[in-house]
């Protein structure tokens, strides 16, 4: 084991390099250049053997990856924001076919205008493809859930791509000591590329002409199958990564002091960071509150929700993106799974395009919900916008933004 | 190298219950392309009448491996399958992309032009049938002047996009024109460009007798007639070198050349300007500037051809 300071952008590279990845293609976009500048460096370097396709737009970075996969070659591509939008054709026609891939997806807001910084609208805007979604809340996080990915979408009872996400700058720039794995131990560990069928002149196989509307519905089906599925694939590979490595995160989602908790924060990604410091405010002040930490978005972890909120009074909920005329897709989530509970819940939109949230604010947050619980009995307010500094004075929360029950 | 059709293995590549139209001049080129390049080879096939023709799965009109792939992803999908090939030791498989006019002149430019620019191993085929027949005969930029289509009901106002002039301007390894209506022609051009390694582009025009509106009897003999009447000229541009094609060579002689209103009138889609004098005469203006522009192609990138002419003192 190595311990290197690495960027979340550089800890990628080195998980795909540890993997042994044969095909990358990317088209730069800030702020993922860096995995691929990192690649470049170590294929010309020879340092990776790998076939590096330097194309002319992201639609072509996955459709080249995508046809590298359907060779048999174990693939590798990154990107971001408009790059993730301009890809996103592909990105359903590669999870349609079943095709293990793995994508870096280093999340930045969507314009207009233009705005480099974090928020999880892009990586929202892929949650119905049927590629796995995981999000990483550190630099370590990243290289681990990268490697991971390579052996969660080869495995045969998965047989999907997957997507890592960090988010931009908070994770992709920041460097932080990360222990790099050994080859050797990663070799042992992770076995030769599988996939379900591969396009060639041997096998004589044509992927994707018309079939019966009966045949698709049915391929919809095995891929709904696959990610519940995977959930257990999920839980098994990060179990077996702690052992072997020495890190385990608690597979598909963390539980940070949720046990014991009456109120528990739902979110994901880097921020989750800042949230479990403002919990830890709130435990001195007596207030028994948790933090859920959304690892894989999809497969969506149902049942560990419902687990992990049992004891709860409240659930609220953190996004980092909204859909338009709608709620935070996070959100949704939860609330579809704990329907059945009847706990009160909030959903707060915040974060978005980059604007910053404090531990003070989560704590602030968690408080002001728990305070109203506590108060009314019941909470369900589905959307409620955490209105940045300066403005906030500007326009304060509406009344009927909170609903009572 | 000439190619003896008699010699070529009579294998079925295109099979029964394919959803081909009649008179189809893809399942012609398609046939053709097998027969050039034998069993080693994949298709890349960018959606348009030939994602079509394969029939219905799980079973296939084509007997060839086909990864069938979004509109404007045929050559950066070819391109990343030759690389994962490669990557395997698999180097000798050949990828072909078989695209529309659509797929490559519109919707797929910019990845062709991508794998173009950076020389990657793999043959592209463009079947131009000049419009988005698939989805019912509209406008493609592949169109040609004064041609209807159902959105544009008065004839098209715009030429042809030059598509193989394009790839040259790339610096393609290999470029050439063909047609269904010459298939020797044709296939050979594909064995020639099968042993180039790097970026190989082949634009085989595909008379549409749908589309076109014409008897689906005559797919081939209108491919000839555009050749004939110097409307589509047969080139090759190989490693930087342009010449034109024995077949098509004769044409460049303006007396030579059939007169063009013999290409149009067999066409529907040409009705509307057939008695329309100053539209026929339009369309003799794009043949002249079109080769014209073979001229200079030809002076400018075949120095031995010059050579020859300037000591036998032409």
């Amino acid at each position: 084991v190595v311990v290197k300071t690495l960027t979340g952008n550089y800890a990628v590279a080195h998980a795909v390099k540890l993997a042994r990845v044969q095909v990358i293609s990317a088209y730069p976009i800030t702020p993922q250049t860096s995995i691929v500048e990192k690649l470049s460096e170590m294929v010309e370097k020879g340092e990776l053997d790998a076939k590096m396709l330097r194309v002319e737009s992201e639609h072509s970075a996955l459709a080249a990856v995508y046809g590298a996969a359907m060779a048999g070659a174990r693939a590798f591509t990154a990107t971001a924001s408009h790059g993730l939008l301009y890809m996103h054709e592909m990105v359903w026609w590669a999870a349609g076919s079943r095709v293990p891939l793995v994508m870096a997806v280093v999340t930045r807001a969507i314009g207009p205008p233009w705005n480099i910084h974090v928020d999880h609208q892009d990586i929202m805007d892929q949650r119905d493809t049927g590629w796995i979604i995981a999000m990483a809340q550190e630099n370590q996080e990243v290289l681990d859930l990268t490697l991971q990915a390579f052996k969660i979408t080869e495995d045969p009872r998965v047989y999907l791509p997957m997507i890592v996400g960090l988010d931009g700058f908070i994770l992709s720039h920041t460097r932080a000591p990360v222990d790099v794995p050994d080859q050797e131990l990663v070799d042992s560990w992770l076995p030769p590329r599988r996939q379900p069928y591969v396009i060639s002149p041997e096998t004589q196989l044509v992927m994707g002409n018309i079939a019966p509307d009966e045949d698709h519905y049915m391929m919809r089906y095995s891929m709904a199958a696959a990610m519940e599925s995977a959930k257990r694939v999920i839980e098994e590979v990060d179990e077996e990564y702690g052992r072997i490595f020495g890190r385990s995160y608690g597979g598909l989602v963390e539980c940070y002091r949720c046990e014991d908790a009456d109120y528990i924060a739902v979110l994901m990604g880097s921020w989750a960071g800042d949230a479990k410091v403002g919990v830890d405010m709130l435990r001195e002040e007596g207030i028994r509150a948790g933090v859920l930490r959304i690892r894989f978005y999809r497969p969506w972890p149902r049942e560990r929700v419902l687990e992990a909120v049992s004891g709860a009074k409240g659930v609220i909920v953190f996004d980092r993106a909204v859909s338009m005329g709608s709620v935070g897709p996070l959100f949704m989530d939860v609330a579809q799974t704990l329907y059945p509970t009847g706990k009160s819940l909030r959903g707060v939109i915040a974060g978005l395009t980059g604007v910053d949230v404090k531990p003070e604010m989560f704590a602030e947050e968690i408080r002001a919900f728990a305070g109203e619980v506590e108060e009314k009995g019941h909470v369900y307010d589905p959307a409620r916008w955490l209105v940045p500094e300066p403005y906030r004075r500007k326009y304060p929360p509406k009344p009927e933004e909170v609903v009572a029950r | 190298v000439t190619v003896n059709i008699r010699r070529i293995p009579k294998k079925k590549f295109i099979m029964p219950g394919n959803a081909a139209c009649p008179g189809c001049p893809e399942t012609m080129g398609m046939r053709y392309l097998r027969m050039a390049l034998g069993d080693n080879f994949v298709m890349v096939v960018p959606a348009g009448c030939s994602s079509v023709i394969q029939g219905i799965a799980p079973k296939s009109g084509i007997y060839a491996p086909v990864l069938n792939i979004v509109f404007a992803a045929g050559a950066s999908a070819a391109a990343g399958m030759k690389a994962g090939f490669e990557a395997l030791g698999k180097e000798d498989v050949t990828v072909v992309v078989w695209a529309g006019d659509g797929g490559t002149g519109d919707i797929g430019f910019q990845a062709l032009s991508g794998a173009a620019e950076r020389d990657d191993d793999i043959m592209y085929v463009c079947a131009d049938n000049e419009a988005y027949m698939n989805t019912g005969i509209q406008r493609s930029s592949l169109t040609p002047y004064g041609a209807w289509t159902t959105t544009t009901h008065t004839g098209k106002r715009e030429h042809k996009k030059n598509i193989p002039l394009i790839m040259i301007a790339h610096g393609a390894r290999y470029v050439a024109t063909a047609t269904v209506g010459y298939p020797t022609d044709f296939i050979e051009k594909l064995q020639r460009a099968s042993k180039i390694k790097g970026f190989k582009y082949i634009h085989l025009l595909a008379p549409d007798p749908i589309g076109w509106r014409f008897d689906p009897a005559k797919t081939a003999e209108i491919g000839q007639l555009a050749v004939k009447t110097g409307f589509f000229p047969l080139f090759e541009y190989v490693e930087g070198r342009f010449q034109l094609s024995p077949l098509g060579r004769r044409y460049k002689d303006p007396s030579k050349r059939v007169p063009i209103i013999e290409y149009l009138k067999p066409q529907g889609r040409y009705k509307h300007i057939i008695n329309k004098p100053e539209e026929i005469r339009k369309i003799e203006e794009y043949i002249e500037n079109t080769w014209r522009m073979i001229d200079i192609l030809e002076k400018a990138l075949n120095p031995q051809e010059e050579a020859r002419k300037l000591v036998g003192g032409g």
